[in-house]
């Protein structure tokens, strides 16, 4: 078990600083820093002065070296866009989008799997082809589209929920931020949720779905029937935990869809997270925050690549022993 | 064409009403686009011919419209149906420029990948492996972000266009290397390479004559797949505003422009490009849905 | 006294778009208490295709479109899903080909012979345990109180199919539809559990129905045997008459075609020609056109099981 975790970790450090090059080739060679800082009128002598200051005339590997050693104790630098330091910036964003992004899986899951189990049951049956045509639908739907449609009917038309923003906001522990304290903070939620947890929730009940009908036509189902096994045995026992199996790697990779989705629906609903942050430095070439981004993004993908690793090794009996 | 009617292809394709439905409504908003300076009312990028008077007209049905823009027309008097039509033209061109660079991209390296075998292959598809990871639409709105960072500010609106295909293209090629990848290494073993590998011919010589021709059939339908994330991609990064620019508006930034007016009322500037992409998205999906169905008989 | 299984007239139709396709055609066929019927043919003949009808699990679309299936004197194939439910398991036992794929990779075996028992029998967690326990033992598993909690992935193949047996027979049932047991295992295997399924099922009373192409296994291990063709009976009866003396010039084709130890011949027979499919029947007997003795009538019409020996056969020759 610890042994299986190591070997993840280890597999995690050569991709981590593959990105991390990429992430200081952005940062040290296509922005330029000593003109932003000096601004147009400075002499050569200053700039010199400002180069050694910085360290940008120490080879590659001694600066890649502190680049490294930098972004691990959170130092990104300063936004041109917004002259703060990444670090801080980045972190005070961190709540709204871990907020959104969880509520919207916690939804998407809720609503994705039960559908799935039941459209995968009922392959056959007339709401099951509805629901599936309304989710294909939906999978065509854009997530900003799906966003503007429901601030449209919700907000628009009939005015039952806020259409931007985070509403009253707490502080909690002097870093975190929560909308959860006031009826009118879980309202402003709800729509970017929806928005953001129903691309997720098709695509969830739509991969549960085909893997049920594939668990669904197995041997070992075909043989817990010839048992006689009660329906709902085979269906949510038998079958429902089989599906889980491959429905976890997916569901996995989709919270980092919800992830990349996040940015879209946070710049439809002007939510103030890490996503609306990207999106306005990309347009602004604000390189010190896009090249903070890459390790940050890096670092929770192979997050989520070792929890899904952890589930699997919880589920499937089979990699228990063969580990 | 007799034989093509007989086939399960073609008897898959009739009996599957989805299936004619998208390709008439394909057919349809494909002949809307390419022909628009032919078939739109207006031209939407004269802003000479455009008045203020015209501005907010609404759609037919509604009070004060008018049958000159039956879709009406947004805050410069634009004609909604022709900017509509013109910016089909863009989506789809910027998204079949991008598969087809993905297609190509990926055919190259499944080809190399699939035929080297060994270390190549597994550096390769490891490669492909850590981006199918991280979902495309973030490496798109990342690739675009490196590569406007790395330009000149005055040359990153003509070159934008460039930017977004290459960007999608990149986010989308590992899909397609994994196929061309898998097509190739069932050719690689067939009698006929190894044949030709004994008489001498060099190994480019037996990717691009005798393997390349046979993995671009299965290449081209996962490409025609593509086609609708690729149209998506290049919308949604349009919508967020590091797409195209407003020079050469596609459906994405149409609906960007038309968020603006939502909360005074004018709703048409938005929703009808945005009910035009969900159907050109919704068609290809479908008649995707339908091939895959078609070409794979154990999930039928 | 009526038959444990009587099937009358089974007639099982594959709508496709080309038309309906007969795979069953009015097979009938019984089984006594405590008797071990073999059903041997080639593949696609409709041998399993009976088990799976029997026990009322056949693949959709298809369907029993004709014929009665009694057991123990009721009518089961017109019964509501949940009432076939309670049967299978619980008074026809199934055993599938391939114990790789048929047992559930997540649970435990102890598990799943528990969930069979309680499904089936009014007892409690703790006494199905038990009984599981016992089970196992009884089909060959050594140390069965510890291996109870293994998964399947950790037994062989062979000792996988004998927890399949354990499985079939826990709730006992007093039928067993084995479908092909032994055609997935290693040869070294096949014997022993023939002979394990062979002693359970005598020493409990249990009838099976032994679908094998296997002639071998047939002759070591049934009663009467019945041959299959084309999705008909070809011949039944007794299984040393069927084997000495077949009646229906398929079975005899059949026995020419297996090598013998007693009588070593220069080459081994074969039939001719290959089984027709299913949408290309030949009119009259399905025979026909492979047959050595075939005649007009064998063209014309169909011929019904007629007595032969001490069995029946589906021949003009006999009629």
């Amino acid at each position: 078990m610890l042994g299986f975790i190591l070997s993840r970790v280890l597999q995690a450090i050569p991709v981590l600083l593959v990105v991390g090059l990429l992430s200081f080739v952005l940062f040290a060679y296509i922005g330029d820093p000593v003109s932003i800082m000096l601004g147009q009128d400075h002499t050569e002598a200053q700039r010199l002065a400002l180069v050694a200051e910085l360290g940008l005339d120490q080879p590659f590997l001694i600066r890649f070296g502190r680049f490294l050693m930098a972004t691990v104790q959170g130092d990104f630098g300063i936004s041109y866009r917004l002259a703060k330091p990444v670090g801080p910036l980045l972190a005070s964003r961190l709540p709204a989008t871990l907020e959104l992004a969880v509520t919207a899986t916690v939804l998407a899951f809720a609503a994705g799997v039960p559908m799935g189990v039941y459209t995968g049951i009922r392959a056959n049956g007339l709401v099951a082809r509805l629901v599936m045509i309304v989710s294909l639908i939906g999978v065509s739907l854009p997530t900003f589209l799906m966003g503007i449609l429901l601030i449209l009917v919700f907000a628009v038309g009939l005015g039952w929920l806020p259409s931007f923003g985070r509403g009253p906001v707490s502080a909690i522990g002097g870093w975190w931020t929560t909308g959860f304290s006031s009826w009118a903070g879980v309202r402003a939620l709800i729509l970017p949720a929806v928005t953001l947890g129903l691309f997720q929730m098709t695509m969830i009940m739509r991969l549960v779905r085909s893997e049920m009908l594939e668990v669904l036509r197995s041997d070992y189902v075909r043989f817990a029937r010839a048992r006689g096994l009660t329906d709902s045995a085979i269906n949510f026992g038998h079958a429902l935990k089989n599906t889980l199996v491959p429905v976890i790697t997916i569901v996995g990779l989709q919270f980092g869809g919800i992830v990349a989705f996040s940015l879209v629906t946070e710049t439809v609903f002007q939510w103030p997270g890490m996503g609306l942050l990207l999106v306005q430095s990309v347009a602004s070439a604000d390189i010190p925050v896009i090249s903070a981004y890459l390790p940050l993004i890096a670092l929770l993908f192979v997050t989520i690549n070792l929890v899904v690793d952890l589930l699997y090794y919880a589920v499937d009996p089979r990699l228990r022993f063969s580990a | 064409m007799r034989q093509w009617l007989d086939s399960d292809l073609a008897y898959s394709f009739r009996t599957r009403p989805t299936a004619i439905l998208s390709v008439i409504i394909l057919l349809v908003l494909t002949i809307g686009a390419v022909f628009a300076p032919l078939l739109a009312p207006h031209n939407p990028m004269d802003s000479a011919s455009l008045s203020l008077m015209d501005s907010f007209k609404p759609p037919l049905g509604w009070p004060d419209s008018e049958w000159t823009n039956p879709l009406g027309t947004d805050n410069q008097g634009r004609d909604v149906l022709s900017a509509i039509m013109y910016g089909m033209r863009i989506s789809l061109l910027v998204g079949v420029c991008a598969v087809v660079f993905a297609v190509a991209v990926g055919i190259t390296v499944g080809l190399i990948a699939g035929y080297a075998g060994g270390v190549v292959d597994a550096l390769l598809m490891r490669l492909a492996d850590i981006q199918l990871t991280f979902p495309a639409i973030l490496t798109a709105l990342l690739i675009d972000g490196i590569i406007s960072s790395a330009l000149p500010a005055s040359m990153r609106e003509p070159l934008q266009i460039y930017i977004i295909v290459v960007a999608i293209g990149i986010s989308l090629w590992p899909g397609f290397a994994r196929t061309v990848r898998g097509s190739t290494l069932v050719e690689r073993n067939k009698d006929y390479v190894m044949a030709a590998r004994v008489i001498g011919v060099p190994s480019s010589r037996i990717m691009l004559s005798h393997v390349l021709p046979n993995v671009i059939g299965p290449a081209l339908v996962v490409g025609t797949l593509g086609l609708g994330l690729a149209i998506l991609a290049e919308a949604t990064l349009s919508f967020l505003g590091v797409g195209l620019p407003p020079t050469q508006p596609s459906l994405g930034t149409l609906i960007r422009f038309g968020n603006d007016f939502l909360f005074s009322g004018q709703w048409w500037v938005t929703v009808f490009p945005g009910l035009t992409l969900v159907l050109l998205v919704l068609a290809i999906n479908l008649l995707g849905d339908w091939l895959r169905d078609a070409l794979n008989p154990r999930l039928r | 006294m009526t038959p444990l299984l009587e099937v009358t007239d089974l007639t099982v139709e594959f709508p496709t778009r080309r038309g309906t396709l007969r795979a069953l055609d009015q097979v009938s066929f019984s089984i006594g208490a405590g008797e071990v019927l073999g059903v041997v043919g080639e593949s696609g003949a409709g041998k399993s295709l009976t088990g799976a009808a029997i026990i009322g699990l056949l693949q959709p679309p298809g369907r029993i479109a004709g014929g009665t299936i009694r057991l123990e004197g009721e009518r089961i194939d017109t019964l509501p899903p949940d009432r076939l439910r309670r049967i299978r398991g619980r008074r026809i036992g199934t055993i599938f080909q391939d114990p790789l794929t048929t047992l559930n990779p997540l649970y435990t075996i102890g598990r799943q012979l528990t969930e069979t028992m309680r499904t089936h029998l009014p007892i409690s967690e703790s006494e199905a345990r038990d009984r599981a326990i016992g089970w196992l033992d009884q089909v060959g598993i050594p140390a069965a109180a510890h291996r109870i909690d293994a998964y399947p992935h950790e037994f062989s193949g062979g000792m996988r199919q004998r927890v399949v047996i354990a499985l079939a027979l826990c709730a006992e049932p007093r039928l067993v539809v084995a479908d092909e047991p032994t055609t997935a295992l290693d040869v070294s295997v096949q014997a022993q559990i023939i002979t394990l399924l062979k002693r359970l099922t005598r020493d409990h009373g249990t009838a099976v129905m032994l679908i094998t192409h296997d002639m071998g296994v047939i002759a070591e291990t049934a009663d009467r045997v019945a041959v299959m063709y084309a999705g008909r009976i070809a011949e039944i009866g007794p299984v040393s008459d069927v084997i000495r003396n077949p009646a229906h010039p398929y079975s005899r084709g059949l026995m020419d075609s297996i090598p013998s130890m007693a009588h070593r011949a220069e080459r081994l027979r074969q039939i001719d020609g290959a089984m027709p499919r299913l949408n290309a029947i030949p009119a009259g007997c399905a025979f026909n056109p492979r047959c050595p003795s075939v005649f007009d009538r064998c063209r014309s019409d169909r011929p019904v099981l007629l007595p032969a020996g001490n069995g029946q056969a589906a021949c003009w020759l006999h009629g």
